[in-house]
């Protein structure tokens, strides 16, 4: 009897523990796997009969190649004004459809068609580069972090945590709000930031996942360099789960961009128009012409969408659980 | 049990800490800072000292940041230069909580409420009409921004079909006696039962536009955890006593199945909190979050200041209570 | 222990549990329909205890929860028969099956950490049998669950009623759940692998445990294992299934002296030591699972078998036996030895 020992005790979970223990999780999934190559291909395997995964990759790729023809597609200049004429404050103030416009102008008198084809482009370009950015930096905390380990890692780590105990979208629109003048930058950065603390942790733990395989321990025992295996071995393999997060960032950028033009601390330059700025501009006519507000919505709202269906599935398809 | 309610307790005064740091120092280290936005355009360097001078400005940081602290002890932390000027920050968020508690209360509990059952009958019926329907719903859900939400509930229920009131938090015109500043709570305590009823009907939009989001995450995280709990080892085990379906359900199945979900909820507090700038403002609801998009826009930094803190505050301190509840239905937290 | 047991009497009485011709088709949608498990029958006599035994993978398992009515629904379809003191347990609806379950038929699994409900208190998952099917109120079960606890040989058994799983050690759970099984004296005992995730100590403990208590309480039981050498110290009679179906059949004294179907040789050859390291089990027999054939053509174990003929590949190997003896090959092994 006395060989049996008792388990140890779990470890402790507070609710920033949980959140972690969770992004863990996510990370420590892809750590199993061979690789990332053969992790990336058996998960195509999988997600080629999804539906779901389907329908997401069709949104986004429409929306992208959408972005990148829109001002060839785009009939006018979204800047310009040709339907400033029809405008009467008093009884029109937005001009509604007519030939040549099929979805009639804005309050300034631009073409609401073409403001919203050249608008994808803006609004493709906060999401990637707000990714981008928050991807970034979170992978260069998190690769400094599961690389090193020891007391790098612990203060890495201790102001990630300290990032993750304040509401995300707060965080940004407090970010937003501290630049002078706010710009298409501002936004960027602020949502960017946001998403910092939460890849630095998968990645974090995701390498750390990487740093006990086998095939690290082999580069390590045939006497290959640090920095080799850090680059060449371990954050390869660690991206996986930074992968799919990276696909639901850019849905949540996108509405989260939407948010912060509304409170006013996006681009208030108009002349290149993004979704979000507009839906926010359309604002004070939301009674009376509420179309103004309902097609920037609608676009927001099906690209999030697609994006958001492509990373859930790309998510299950990683997961080992779902995977037996 | 006790040490582990002081030990978290302890962890909840030190990221606090931290957070009033990092707050004073973002907050001041901002080209500009709130001279100029207190002065605007028209200052001249002479103003500009004085003006230092008299808020202390001229200090250097960490002096700047003791006496922060230590007039924050004091619950002085200075007045509203825009949101209302001259007014008590303090006093701004104060009269301002109760709108944002009641709206985020009825937020949290349509979420709650819905979210919960939906998700535990679309996992016990994982595959069919109804599992796939709410799932895509609630895909939807996280998809549409908060605003738009409030901005489509608005539009249909208030203005174009005129069953709820537009905005505000009871009629124009209506004299309630007010006890805790919770109108619908109000009403009832002094029996005005008009005046609850109006508040009522006031709060059903603002709240159901705020609850969207953490409902759709409680389904999910519902709808996925009972999936998880259904395939274990010890459901068969119960299976395989012959106990019945209900105290299988109860006692196995659910219990089980709320420790991911008590967690959410608990995090979900932050996705009101960011919600309800959205939706107050869309909605002329006088809460914090309306004062907090003001001074967003307005740069109005005492404001700020006491507002997000406050905000973290509730955050972490309603995700302590969460560890807590979550201690007590999980053993394996309490005994070890 | 067991030898005092008297064998004629046990062999020739009526079967408490008669399985007969059991097939389990897993369909899932999309996916060829695979058959688990392939006309299947066997006897359970009072007292007895029947092993079956394979690789994982050979139904062993999904032939016990068949019988419990434990398989999921949705996709699954059970033919055949398993009566149960003159009942077919596969014709009972839901309810009357719930009422056997935990009464009359109760069952052990692997994992003891992940068979026991992390969130309940272990005497509240004793009790709760007792509560179900003696309708006794908590109260009244709580002295006989600690009763139960200290007859299982968990020491301080009063305390331990408190205690949560994660407090006890690998083999405490285990001997908890099989308290939970025995807690309203059943008929018959199904234990699915019930040593597999304990260390190689504590299987020799439990193992004692298990036939310590049958022959005490007179239970049947069915073993299922991969493990010959739990058969060998536990079990009367020993199923040797394969793909699904039952490859050889015989008492264990004549299956472990003159073994005939090559895979039961296979597996004689490749017993553990109780001293030897884990996952060392079933290397001598080459191939795996995997290379199965359809048995409505040949013999499933063809490919992997070294007696095999051209036949092997060709036909399907009748039964040849009974409900207490048999055999399914073209070549057995030679019966001198």
């Amino acid at each position: 009897m006395t060989s049996e020992t008792p388990q140890p005790p779990p470890g402790r979970t507070s609710y920033a523990d949980r959140r972690k223990q969770r992004l863990d999780a996510l990370a420590a999934a892809s750590a199993d796997e061979e690789g990332g190559v053969s992790l990336i291909l058996s998960a195509w395997r999988r997600l080629r009969r999804n539906p779901v995964f389907l329908v997401g990759l069709a949104i986004t790729v429409t929306f992208v190649v959408l972005a990148i023809i829109a001002p060839w597609l785009a009939p006018y200049d979204p800047a310009a004004r040709p339907l400033l004429d029809d405008i009467r404050p008093q009884s029109n103030p937005v001009p509604g459809p007519e030939p040549g416009h099929p979805l009639g102008g804005d309050d300034k008198g631009r073409d609401l068609l073409s403001r919203l084809l050249v608008g994808s482009q803006q609004t493709l370009m906060v999401g990637v580069l707000a990714t981008l950015f928050g991807l970034l930096g979170g992978v260069t905390l998190g690769t400094i972090a599961g690389a090193f380990a020891g007391w790098t890692d612990s203060l890495v780590m201790r102001i990630v945590d300290v990032m993750l105990s304040i509401p995300s979208l707060l965080l940004a629109f407090t970010i937003a709000a501290l630049a002078s003048s706010p710009s298409q930058w501002t936004l960027i950065i602020a949502i960017a930031t946001v998403q910092v603390p939460i890849f630095a942790r998968l990645l974090r733990g995701s390498m750390l996942g990487q740093r006990a395989s086998d095939h690290v321990l082999a580069a390590r025992s045939l006497g290959v360099k640090p920095h080799a295996i850090v680059f060449r071995h371990m954050l390869p393999n660690a991206l996986g789960p930074v992968i799919v997060q990276a696909t639901l960032v850019l849905a949540v950028a996108i509405i989260d961009a939407a948010a912060l033009s509304f409170l006013g601390l996006g681009n208030p330059d108009d002349r290149r128009p993004e979704w979000g700025q507009m839906l926010g501009a359309a604002q004070p006519y939301l009674g009376q012409e509420p179309h103004l507000a309902f097609y920037p919505a609608a676009c927001i709202i099906v690209v999030a969408l697609g994006f958001t269906l492509m990373g859930e599935s790309l998510r299950e398809a990683l997961d080992p659980k779902t995977r037996r | 049990m006790l040490r582990f309610v002081v030990r978290r307790l302890l962890q909840m005064v030190g990221v606090l800490l931290v957070l009033s740091l990092l707050v004073f120092v973002w907050l001041r280290s901002l080209p500009g800072g709130p001279v100029s936005a207190l002065l605007g355009e028209r200052q001249t360097e002479a103003r500009r000292e004085a003006l230092e001078q008299a808020l202390g400005l001229d200090q250097p940081l960490p002096v700047q940041y003791v006496r922060f602290m230590q007039r924050a002890l004091q619950g002085d932390f200075g007045v509203s230069t825009q949101v209302l000027p001259g007014e008590d920050a303090l006093d701004i968020f104060l009269s301002r909580l109760p709108a944002t508690l009641e709206l985020s209360f009825f937020a949290l509990v349509i979420a709650v409420a819905l979210g919960i059952p939906l998700g535990y009958v679309a996992a016990r019926r994982k595959g069919t009409a109804l599992d796939t329907t709410t799932v895509i719903f609630s895909l939807v859900g996280v998809a549409v921004p908060v605003f738009f939400t409030a901005f489509l509930l608005k539009y249909f229920f208030a203005v174009e079909w005129n069953l709820l009131p537009v905005s505000g938090r009871q009629s124009i015109g209506l004299d309630a006696t007010r006890v805790t500043g919770l109108f619908v709570l109000d009403g009832i305590l002094t029996r005005e039962w008009d005046a609850a009823w109006d508040a009522l009907k006031h709060l059903v939009l603002p709240s159901l536009a705020l609850a969207t989001i953490p409902f759709a995450v409680v389904f999910r995280i519902t709808r996925a955890s009972v999936l998880d709990v259904l395939d274990e080892d010890y459901v068969r085990t119960a299976e395989a006593k012959g106990l019945t379906a209900r105290v299988i359900r109860g006692r196995h199945v659910l219990r089980n199945a709320m420790l991911p979900v008590v967690t959410t909820v608990g995090l979900q507090v932050g996705a009101l909190l960011s919600g309800a700038v959205l939706t107050e403002t869309v909605f002329s609801w006088r809460g914090v979050g309306q004062a907090l998009a003001e001074g967003f826009l307005q740069k109005d930094y005492p404001v700020l200041q006491v507002l997000i803190m406050a905000a973290a505050a509730i955050y972490v301190l309603v995700n302590l209570l969460v560890d807590i509840t979550y201690a007590l239905i999980d053993p394996r937290i309490r005994t070890r | 222990m067991s030898t005092q047991r008297i064998q004629p009497a046990a062999r020739h009485g009526e079967p408490l549990l008669a399985v007969r011709d059991l097939r389990v088709t897993f369909g899932r949608r999309g996916e060829e329909p695979f058959r688990a498990v392939d006309g299947v029958s066997f006897d359970v006599r009072p007292g007895q205890t029947v092993g079956l035994v394979g690789e994982s993978g050979c139904g062993k398992s999904v032939t016990s929860l068949a019988i419990m009515g434990l398989l999921p629904t949705r996709g699954n379809t059970v033919e055949g028969s398993a009566v149960f003191d003159g009942e077919d347990l596969l014709s009972l609806s839901a309810p009357q099956m719930r009422d056997r379950r935990g009464a009359d038929i109760a069952m052990i699994f692997q994992d003891p950490l992940s068979s026991l409900n992390p969130v309940i208190q272990i005497g509240r998952q004793v009790t709760e049998v007792m509560e179900r099917h003696q309708g006794l109120s908590r109260k009244e079960a709580m002295p006989k669950a600690a009763d139960l606890l200290e007859r299982v040989g968990i020491p301080d058994p009063t305390a331990r009623l408190a205690n949560y799983p994660h407090q006890l050690s690998g083999g405490m759970r285990q001997r908890a759940l099989i308290a939970m099984a025995l807690a309203c004296q059943p008929r018959l005992l199904i234990a699915d692998e019930p040593t597999t995730a304990l260390d190689v100590t504590i299987q020799a403990q439990i193992l004692a445990l298990l036939k310590e208590l049958v022959v005490e309480t007179g239970t049947a039981m069915v073993m299922i294992t991969h493990d010959l050498g739990v058969v060998a110290g536990l079990c009367d009679e020993v199923n040797v299934l394969y793909g699904g179906k039952i490859v050889e059949r015989g008492d264990r004294h004549t299956l472990f002296a003159r073994p005939r179907h090559p895979y039961t040789v296979g597996l004689l050859n490749s017993i553990p030591r109780l001293d030897a390291p884990r996952g060392e089990a079933l290397s001598p027999i080459p191939g795996s699972v995997a290379d199965n054939l359809p048995w409505d053509s040949a013999c499933a174990f063809a490919p992997r078998c070294p007696n095999a003929l051209d036949v092997c590949v060709r036909q399907t190997p009748q039964w040849d036996g009974d409900d207490v003896v048999g055999l399914r090959c073209f070549n057995p092994m030679a019966v001198s030895r």
